[in-house]
């Protein structure tokens, strides 16, 4: 049970639209935009993201990627409020250093999850504007994506896409990689390089559809072998 | 720390919070001459988008014990740990489980400003006992609750084919009727029902059976 959706009101949109007299409260929140999404395969796992950091109607930054190396074996994609996306990468690098001085190895993708679904709850009064997805490999070396919402619920999945895309992603690789709501097909396992251009595909079509996603996209690719990135570039209006 | 603030988290966060939680569900127990009979669907939506499809609202907390979660998920998920790791540290120190009554008393007491409603399903040594469980403090003895959005369109199916003499095959069936009825008048409830039967013996879990199959077989069989 997962709330994946992004909030419609983002900063100052408001602003432009006159509706009256209204308070205004400081908010410690601001939206910034991004879509993250993350796949698992039979041996590997792709996490990719956008690379647009928006705020309102301005972009802050053209080359701002959302996806941060954890371990060997995982990486994290963080969408939502980039603050608090950069606090919490912090703390959860801070976390694994700890956990590797004290049990002397890295933590494992499932680790890492629970760790970061207790680390989101402790601030259940306060969230942190994030949505999360972890993608990366298990320790029998099958890929795994875990995805958050903002307070913590967590499940293991094959395939998420999280941030302000993300409803319009996730029907499409539950019709692709899920070969869901079609009748009389074979399901095929998904390949490395399927399931790459397919989220080449996937970007293209969001920053189509969505103002908040484009400039470019960083698809990190997870394997045994280690972790290698590739920079795509998207629409950039 | 939030303890004496409770009231006020309770109602509102006192920081206004830029996106919604994920809610809204159809739960169900009862007991029978069987044992006890849980079953929930499997939708999570977050105000409009159907955030899971595929949650699991029925989590077992150990062998004889069952809990149904409805109300925000990340609320449940944590209960669920608290709970289990009471139940397991008073089994390791006092050699036995405690009765589900205990349970709910433990876990209404470590709940303060969350949301959602815990059925908890067991047979103890009592007998089987099922208690509702809400983060406002209730904790009511019963041996019928439906809880969630989708909880009335149960009750209509539950009142009308609970009874205490059913067999296994019948209570799962009018459980599954129930749940299927719920989700398909329910906007917020759908997708799959998981059904879980709790015994002295432990539980054991039918396969979770999507609900879309069962709609166009209803079809089928009305002739339409």
């Amino acid at each position: 049970m997962l709330s994946s959706n992004a909030f419609v009101d983002p900063g100052k949109m408001k602003d432009y639209h006159y509706t009256g007299p209204v308070e205004h409260r400081f908010s410690p929140y601001s939206f910034n935009g991004g879509t993250v999404l993350a796949v698992a395969g039979e041996d590997f796992a792709i996490v990719a993201s956008d690379t647009r950091l928006s705020e309102g109607y301005s972009i802050h930054s053209r080359d701002s990627p959302k996806c941060y190396k954890l371990t060997d074996t995982t990486v994290i994609g963080c969408s939502g409020f980039h603050g608090d996306c950069l606090t919490l990468t912090k703390i959860i690098d801070a976390r694994l250093k700890m956990y590797k001085h004290s049990n002397n190895k890295t933590m494992t993708s499932g680790a890492i999850a629970a760790m970061l679904s207790t680390i989101l709850y402790g601030r259940r009064f306060f969230p942190y504007y994030v949505y999360n997805i972890i993608g990366g490999l298990d320790e029998h070396g099958k890929g795994a994506v875990y995805s958050f919402d903002p307070v913590g619920s967590y499940q293991r999945d094959t395939y998420k896409a999280g941030g302000s895309a993300s409803a319009m992603l996730q029907p499409l690789l539950d019709n692709q990689i899920g070969f869901k709501n079609m009748e009389g097909v074979q399901h095929v396992p998904l390949t490395q390089d399927k399931a790459v251009q397919l989220v080449k595909d996937v970007f293209i079509s969001a920053a189509e559809r969505d103002v908040y996603t484009g400039d470019a996209l960083r698809v990190c690719i997870i394997t045994k072998e280690g972790i290698s990135e590739q920079t795509v570039p998207l629409r950039k209006d | 720390p939030q303890a004496s603030n409770v009231h006020a988290l309770m109602s509102e966060h006192t920081v206004p919070l830029p996106f919604p939680m994920s809610h809204g569900t159809t739960t169900l127990a009862f007991l029978f001459q069987g044992g006890v009979l849980a079953a929930a669907d499997t939708r999570s939506s977050c105000s409009g988008l159907v955030a899971c499809p595929a949650s699991q609202k029925i989590r077992p907390i150990h062998s004889h014990l069952v809990g149904t979660t409805s109300g925000t998920s990340a609320d449940c998920a944590l209960w669920k740990r608290i709970l289990s790791r009471e139940l397991r540290l008073y089994q390791l120190r006092h050699g036995r489980r405690l009765s589900t009554s205990g349970a709910g008393g433990g876990a209404s007491a470590d709940l303060g400003g969350t949301s959602g409603g815990l059925q908890k399903a067991s047979p103890s040594s009592s007998g089987p006992g099922l208690w509702y469980v809400c983060s406002d403090g209730t904790r009511l003895r019963g041996s019928l609750f439906s809880v969630g959005s989708g909880s009335p369109y149960a009750y209509s199916i539950l009142d009308q084919g609970v009874r205490w003499g059913l067999t296994v095959e019948e209570a799962t069936s009018v459980a599954r009727e129930a749940v299927y009825r719920a989700a398909h008048r329910d906007a917020w409830s759908g997708n799959c029902v998981d059904v879980y039967h709790v015994t002295s013996k432990g539980w054991t879990r039918r396969k979770r059976e999507d609900l879309k199959e069962e709609y166009y077989r209803e079809k089928g069989r009305q002739g339409r």
